[in-house]
């Protein structure tokens, strides 16, 4: 079970070869380390850049007290000025108290505005009528419903919605499709976890905020690594010379990877494909969308 | 979209632009259409309010994040031409990273070869490249190896900017004939401006005369040979 998504889940957690390779020692992820400086660069005038060629000046992001959303906070704060990005803290009643906290802690050291939109009454009012709802559909529910708040929040303040979603989640499906997955603009899509606690670092972010284990925070004691059965440090190796440098999966188990780990993380990187791309549209005419109707976002602007 | 951007020579764009080049030559990319209605990546120099040159694209990247096979045309010749006695030569970005483009126009007794590109900005890890992009350094040594093998003045120019998420990330530049950096206009948007001085070609084909002793007859008689022996060859 992922952030949501029963159906994707390609990992049995349980499974010995997969607890955890190297989870004995720190992972070396050195190879992996960006030149946080030129990133913050780059992703700041991207931000500013694509919100502003489309008449946007301002910005929100659902502040969950997490590494991404701190991160995506900061950058936005920093190419849109503090003062044109609303963090939103959107809690349900068993979240954990240090999320808040610590999205305020964000919050006052990127000096952009907040505000909190508790999820509690609409979530329960939901599953009053499916008592027997699991976790997961409880959490994707949450998820998708902080998503409408952010979309409406953002019409409110004539803004766009921030993505936080990082390379890593995107590349395992560990998210809720249309939930905590869909953003206007996100810059943090092409950096793994361990980079954006990296760029986080680089940000001067709340200590707190870098060190905590990764959690969605959708039930109590939730944690990103037991949930996948891997460290974020182990998997972000693999995907970088899987992923990034194209090395097969042979090779991969030469250079030491766990065969079933690798398997593993690549039959879910295929599985989630669609969650990477818009509905597939059944094909009818000379030229449809998506296929042979092919123009760049930015057309036109 | 390319249709819809692809202009004729005739165009008023270009018109403008020409009537500009009077006072200064303009090197400019652009969206061509033939009279048989094929498209072609490609630059042109404006000079004295005339087309001097036009450039049609060889290597079209259809690769990675690349696809202009699918749109465009390739060109099939890389010319030198003469400006006010100087010898000029064009290439558009992937040109530069064949070697056999920049030989050509070397071959050709070119003193300034100039290159337009929108070559998307890309590698952030720290250990691929100093404090550049890994983009950036790549062609920057690409930049300069050109410039001092073909002891050619080489002009470069990239796109600066966002697009679809993508940024260009500038670092035009021009090296002269012995390699090294006269300007660097890092991630500037605005005019930079170098001198260039055709007598440092002379010296340094006088100190290094590799164009001298180049002999072309050995590599086309070699050419020649490895194409007739794949050809030949186990298919």
């Amino acid at each position: 079970m992922a952030r949501g998504e029963t159906e994707t889940a390609a990992v049995d957690p349980d499974d010995p070869a997969l607890v955890l390779e190297g989870s004995h020692e720190p992972i070396d992820t050195g190879e992996l380390e960006v030149n946080a400086g030129l990133v913050e660069s780059i992703l700041v005038g991207f931000i500013r850049d694509e919100l502003t060629r489309v008449g946007f000046e301002k910005a929100v992001v659902g502040l969950s007290g997490g590494v991404d959303s701190s991160v995506s906070a900061a950058l936005a704060a920093r190419a849109l000025g503090p003062e044109n990005v609303l963090g939103v803290m959107m809690p349900y009643r068993t979240s954990s108290a240090a999320s808040l906290s610590d999205a305020e802690a964000v919050a006052e050291v990127t000096r952009i505005r907040t505000t909190v939109v508790e999820i509690s009454p609409q979530i329960d009012a939901y599953f009053e009528r499916f008592p027997d709802a699991d976790r997961t559909r409880r959490g994707n529910k949450m998820a998708r419903e902080r998503m409408t708040i952010l979309y409406d929040m953002s019409a409110v303040e004539k803004a766009l919605v921030i993505g936080t979603s990082n390379k890593t989640e995107l590349l395992l499906g560990y998210s809720t499709q249309f939930g905590d997955s869909a953003s206007a603009v996100n810059p943090l899509g092409d950096l793994y976890k361990t980079q954006v606690w990296q760029l986080a670092a680089h940000l001067e972010l709340p200590e707190q905020v870098i060190s905590k284990p990764p959690s969605a925070d959708l039930w109590v004691g939730q944690s990103d690594e037991q949930e996948l059965g891997f460290a974020y440090s182990a998997v972000d190796r693999l995907l970088y010379h899987l992923v990034d440098r194209r090395v097969g999966i042979d090779e991969l188990v030469e250079m030491g990877h766990d065969r079933g780990f690798v398997e593993a993380v690549y039959r879910r990187i295929r599985v989630n494909q669609y969650k990477r791309r818009l509905p597939v549209i059944a094909k009818l005419g000379v030229r449809t969308i998506d296929r042979d109707f092919r123009y760049p976002r930015d057309w036109g602007v | 979209m390319v249709p819809e951007l692809a202009m004729t020579l005739d165009h008023p764009a270009i018109a403008r632009l020409a009537e500009a080049s009077r006072k200064v030559d303009l090197v400019c990319g652009t969206v061509l259409r033939s009279n048989d209605f094929q498209y072609f990546n490609a630059a042109i120099h404006l000079h004295a309010g005339e087309v001097a040159h036009v450039h049609r694209k060889v290597y079209l990247p259809t690769y990675g994040m690349f696809d202009e096979q699918r749109y465009f045309a390739d060109g099939d010749r890389v010319r030198m031409y003469e400006v006010d006695g100087i010898r000029h030569g064009i290439l558009v970005c992937e040109d530069m990273w064949h070697l056999s483009t920049s030989y050509l126009l070397a071959v050709q007794g070119v003193h300034v070869l100039t290159c337009i590109s929108a070559s998307p900005g890309r590698g952030v890890l720290a250990h691929a490249a100093d404090d550049d992009l890994r983009s950036v350094a790549a062609w920057d040594g690409l930049c300069r190896t050109v410039a001092e093998y073909t002891t050619c003045y080489v002009v470069y120019c990239n796109r600066l900017g966002y697009e679809d998420g993508v940024n260009f990330h500038g670092g035009s530049s021009v090296h002269g004939p012995d390699g090294r950096k006269l300007l660097d206009a890092e991630e500037e948007r605005g005019l930079v401006s170098v001198e260039i001085d055709m007598r440092e070609v002379q010296r340094q084909r006088v100190a290094t005369p590799l164009l001298a002793d180049e002999r072309v007859d050995f590599t086309l008689r070699e050419l020649r040979r490895i194409v007739d022996e794949q050809v030949d060859g186990p298919y």
